[in-house]
């Protein structure tokens, strides 16, 4: 196995020459957001947040899936990142319903995490008001898509480790909207095996189990390991 | 097949044509075709027939022969003389002046600038050969760039003589076709494969359709030569499934190709063999974006994915892929035929060859050109295109669709090239080109393409998916003046944002006809604002110089 050495931020790192740099900055505690990403998923690079600066090149390029080259210098932290990151927290905030004091997931979200992480003290983009439905027609589990923020997390997570494939995303662009089969009510799903591992990777409370109170939708953390494991084995 | 076949087999054709004095050419490509041009060239060989004139006249549908604008048309030759607006009532009229002086009234003249400024290279088979003919084809040389290519170069001669000729892509970013052909050659794989472009979808563009109407077995061929530079064995034409007549003729051309062992296995009695087929788009815009392409080839849903990696790394199920456009790949067979020297002595330093535009809007002659790469944007509008209809001033060009700009007067004089349009805020794109007079609003123009990529926005990348949805939004509130000048300063913000962190190409350029029209005509956004005051913005100047 060969190895680069590179910077992130000016500190000197080495890694192994497939390692994408979300996956060293994170081995050393250097923060970079992300939303779409889950460790043993598959990347899509779809949330944006994790986009980060390249020293001589005006491109900027998602860490989630970008590997480390030699010599490379990496800055994650800019003015001009800063401000697009919270851009995309702000557009996310005026396409949904993200209104914490009522939601099953508040103080367990990752929308709101990074909400207060990244500043963002207020919304400038006016609020798009979509009507969208909510279905609870399954027995255990309940979805909200007014909370849905697309990061195709449970779909990824019903195909590539349940292997149901229940969950997969309708339609296009703002209509966009994840569906359970041929956009049959949950409830009615011949494929999906109600094993949970979507409610346990939605970042925000889009995904819930029924029962749960404001505040009450705790994800079960070390869920999210055992998903690499089961990976890294099979 | 071998050469000594082939030969004869175009001869063949050339002797039968030499029996018929005249040939009367009717187009049946789309735009005509809608117009029941199939109706006018029965109804002409019906009266050849009752004249008894069927030994030596024949009537032949043919490709699209540009000038859309006064179709359908009609062609007799030898005699050179075009008719337009044409139904199957003029059909008498049209037979009883063969060999006579033309009918005034119907024909179209042929000496201007129109026919005789343009270059044709792509086209140059379009209205002269039956599409659905693949002797008309051989008898016009094709398949001939195939047989030598196959039989006498190997495939690292092919790409070393596409990059010699400088062909870039002409799908939109002009991407050097030579190093792309030689990354995929060079890539390790079991099997590689070969993907022409169809999925033409910009507002107003209808290039690629008319050339897979018109000549289909040159797109066939092209992706044969492809194939072997690179080690493909399969291809795949991506034509959008609103293309009904390009869909049925590429279909017919292939299984015309597979019958005379053009296609298929041991092409020309080599060990080269090459399987086509086609797959139809579902009229997603994206999927004119290469990974989103793939996707839908493979059965998936139309979204791109992050690149790299590249298509020519990791492309269809995972196995190096050649993409091309079909106006690319149509440039091929004429580079092999012809060298590339003859390729690159066409057009300028950057750009080479020919590009093929679809000339529409405010414009006299709305139709199909091809020009040599260097013509200025002027001679296009005013001397091809024949200006502005009545009487109105010129205000912008707007070229590359909904990826790229509008373009004012003062930069008319520019040359048609790559950079030289990139540098005025545009792009060369597929070759959309709409001319747009004085009566034109620049920010209802914004808002048009902005409307079409949110509605074509896949909605995978937050940027593009709600980024246009709320750059429409301000748009709108724009046009209908009730912005403020804090929504315009918003809107910038937005477009800045969206072209720097959008995953793909559409949300990256999206913003682009916004930012070229805030570049150009900045002031029509600012007298739509409603606490834009020009008075107000003098008297505080006036303020200022007094207090100072």
């Amino acid at each position: 196995m060969s190895f680069k050495t590179f910077k992130i931020d000016d500190m000197d790192l080495s890694a192994a020459e497939d390692d994408t740099i979300l996956q060293v900055a994170r081995e050393h505690d250097i923060f970079i957001p992300t939303l779409c990403f889950l460790e043993g998923l598959s990347p899509v690079g779809a949330c944006r947040l994790c986009l980060v600066e390249i020293k001589g090149s005006s491109k900027l390029v998602p860490a989630c899936v970008t590997q480390v080259q030699e010599g490379m210098e990496v800055l994650t932290n800019s003015e001009r990142l800063q401000k697009y990151r919270r851009m995309v927290i702000e557009m996310l905030f005026s396409e949904g319903n993200h209104i914490c004091a009522v939601c099953v997931s508040n103080g367990h979200c990752d929308l709101q995490y990074l909400a207060q992480r990244l500043g963002v003290d207020h919304n400038e983009l006016p609020y798009l008001h979509q009507q969208k439905p909510v279905d609870a027609s399954h027995y255990r589990f309940a979805i909200d898509h007014n909370r849905c923020v697309l990061c195709t997390r449970c779909v990824r997570v019903c195909d590539e480790i349940e292997g149901a494939h229940t969950w997969d995303v309708m339609s296009h662009g703002i209509d966009s909207q994840v569906i359970t089969d041929l956009m049959q009510p949950w409830g009615d799903s011949e494929t999906c095996t109600s094993c949970g591992k979507c409610i346990q990777v939605c970042p925000t409370g889009a995904l819930f189990k029924k029962s749960k109170a404001v505040a009450e939708m705790v994800k079960e953390h070390e869920f999210l390991p055992y998903l690499k494991t089961m990976r890294e084995t099979k | 097949m071998t050469l000594d076949e082939l030969i004869p087999f175009a001869e063949s054709e050339l002797e039968e044509r030499e029996q018929y004095e005249h040939e009367i050419h009717v187009c049946v490509s789309s735009s005509c075709h809608s117009s029941n041009s199939e109706a006018i060239k029965d109804a002409i060989q019906a009266e050849i027939d009752a004249k008894g004139m069927s030994k030596t006249c024949r009537v032949k549908g043919v490709g699209c022969m540009g000038i859309c604008a006064a179709g359908p048309m009609v062609a007799v030759d030898p005699d050179g003389v075009l008719y337009e607006q044409i139904t199957p009532d003029h059909a008498a009229d049209i037979v009883a002046t063969i060999d006579k002086s033309p009918d005034e009234r119907l024909s179209h003249p042929t000496d201007t600038p129109f026919f005789n400024r343009q270059f044709k290279i792509v086209l140059e088979n379009a209205g002269k050969i039956d599409p659905n003919s693949i002797q008309d084809y051989i008898a016009a040389d094709g398949y001939t760039a195939l047989y030598k290519v196959l039989n006498e170069v190997m495939p690292k001669g092919v790409i070393s003589r596409m990059m010699r000729s400088g062909l870039r892509g002409r799908g939109g970013a002009g991407y050097p076709a030579g190093l792309k052909w030689s990354t995929v050659a060079k890539a390790k794989g079991e099997r590689k494969f070969v993907i022409c472009n169809g999925d033409e979808g910009d507002p107003g563009a209808f290039m690629d359709r008319s050339i897979m109407e018109a000549d289909p077995h040159r797109i066939l061929e092209g992706m044969a030569i492809a194939a072997y530079a690179v080690g493909a064995d399969q291809g795949y034409i991506y034509v959008r499934a609103e293309y009904p007549l390009a869909i049925k003729r590429l279909k017919n051309a292939i299984r015309q190709a597979k019958k005379l062992g053009f296609l298929g296995d041991n092409i020309f009695d080599t060990p080269f063999s090459f399987n086509v087929d086609i797959r139809l788009g579902a009229g997603a815009f994206v999927c004119g974006e290469e990974t989103a392409l793939i996707a839908s080839v493979e059965g998936g849903r139309g979204n791109p994915r992050p690149r790299p990696p590249y298509p020519a790394a990791y492309g269809l199920w995972g196995y190096p892929t050649l993409i091309n456009n079909a106006e690319t790949l149509a440039n091929v067979p004429s580079i092999m035929r012809h060298g590339a020297g003859w390729f690159s002595a066409i057009g300028t330093e950057g750009s080479k060859g020919t590009k093929v535009f679809a000339l529409s809007g405010r414009v006299k002659n709305i139709g199909l050109i091809e020009v040599p790469m260097g013509i200025t944007l002027r001679e296009i509008i005013f001397d091809i295109g024949g200006g502005i209809p009545d009487g109105k001033k010129f205000k912008a060009v707007q070229t590359g669709g909904p990826s790229g700009g509008c373009i004012p007067e003062e930069y008319l004089d520019m040359p048609v090239e790559y950079e030289s349009l990139k540098e005025l805020g545009s792009i060369m794109g597929s070759g959309g080109m709409i001319v747009m007079d004085e009566t034109s609003s620049m920010v209802d123009v914004a808002k048009y393409f902005m409307e079409f990529s949110m509605s074509e926005s896949c909605g995978k990348c937050i940027p593009c998916r709600v980024g246009t949805r709320q750059m429409h939004d301000l748009l709108d509130r724009i046009s209908k003046g009730m912005g403020t000048t804090h929504d315009l300063h918003q809107l910038e913000e937005l477009c800045d944002m969206v072209q720097a962190t959008s995953l793909c190409g559409l949300g990256q350029s999206a913003p682009n006809p916004v930012v070229s029209t805030l570049r150009y005509f900045r002031h029509e956004y600012l007298e739509l604002l409603t606490d834009y005051d020009p008075d107000a913005a003098v008297a505080a100047d006036e303020t200022s110089e007094v207090t100072q």
